[in-house]
C-alpha cells in the first residue's frame, strides 16, 4: 500500500508541529520519496540525531517488512 | 502478517563484533561490487572511488542482520555506514558529507586512508 505525501506530512508534522516541511514525489509511484524538513529544534542535533528524529515521527513506517515508504532521501535543517 | 522478531542477543553480539573489528564497515544490499539498491549503490560508490578499504556487509543475506542492525542503530534503513566503531549515517548524511567534504575531515582525523584528489573531484562534479 503505497502513502501519499498528505500521510508523510501528517506524520511529520505531529512530531514536528512547527516545522516548514517539504515532501516530493520522486518517481510517481507513491514509494519514492524526498522529504525537508526545517525546524527550530533541529538547531541543537547533528545529522544523524536531526534524521533519527524524522525518522522516529513516521512511526515504523519505512523499509520495515510491511514497509509502506520504501525510498525517503531526507534533508534535515534548522531555518537559516 | 510476520511481525518482526525481536533481534536475538546473537545477532547484536555479531554486529558489535564486526562494527568493532573494522576500521570501516558499510551494511548495505548486495556487496560493493553488485550493489542491489541504489542507496547502497550511491554510498559503496563514494567508498570505492576514494579508495576507502572497508568491509561490506549484505544484509539482504541474514535476516536477523538485517533487522539487527536497524535496532542497534535505532536507524531504521540501510546502507548504514560505521567509521572505527561509531554510526556514521545512512546515504543522505554520507552524500551530503561527501560534497562538504565532512566525510575528508571524518577519515582524515580517524587515520583512515582514502584518495582526498579524487573526493575533491567528486565535489567538482557535483558543482
Amino acid at each position: 500500500m503505497a502513502m501519499e505525501a498528505r500521510d508523510i506530512e501528517t506524520l511529520i508534522r505531529a512530531a514536528f508541529p512547527q516545522a516548514r516541511i517539504t515532501i516530493t514525489d520522486l518517481a510517481g509511484d507513491g514509494n519514492h520519496w524526498a522529504a525537508e524538513v526545517i525546524d527550530e529544534s533541529f538547531r541543537t542535533m547533528n545529522r544523524v540525531q536531526q534524521q533519527r528524529a524524522v525518522y522516529a515521527s513516521l512511526k515504523g513506517k519505512m523499509d520495515g517488512p510491511h514497509g509502506e515508504l520504501h525510498a525517503l532521501a531526507l534533508t534535515t535543517k534548522a531555518p537559516e | 502478517m510476520t511481525t518482526p522478531q525481536p533481534t536475538s542477543t546473537a545477532a547484536l553480539d555479531r554486529i558489535r563484533e564486526t562494527v568493532a573489528g573494522n576500521d570501516v564497515v558499510l551494511y548495505m544490499k548486495g556487496t560493493r561490487d553488485m550493489p542491489q539498491c541504489g542507496f547502497s549503490r550511491n554510498v559503496a560508490g563514494v567508498l570505492n572511488f576514494i579508495g576507502v578499504d572497508y568491509k561490506d556487509v549484505n544484509v539482504l543475506e541474514d535476516a536477523d542482520i538485517r533487522q539487527g542492525i536497524k535496532d542497534y542503530s535505532d536507524w531504521p534503513t540501510i546502507p548504514q555506514l560505521y567509521v572505527k566503531g561509531e554510526f556514521v549515517g545512512g546515504c543522505d548524511i554520507i552524500i551530503e558529507m561527501t560534497l562538504s567534504g565532512e566525510l575528508d575531515s571524518l577519515f582524515a582525523g580517524k587515520g583512515i586512508a582514502f584518495d582526498s584528489a579524487a573526493a575533491a573531484k567528486i565535489r567538482e562534479a557535483n558543482g
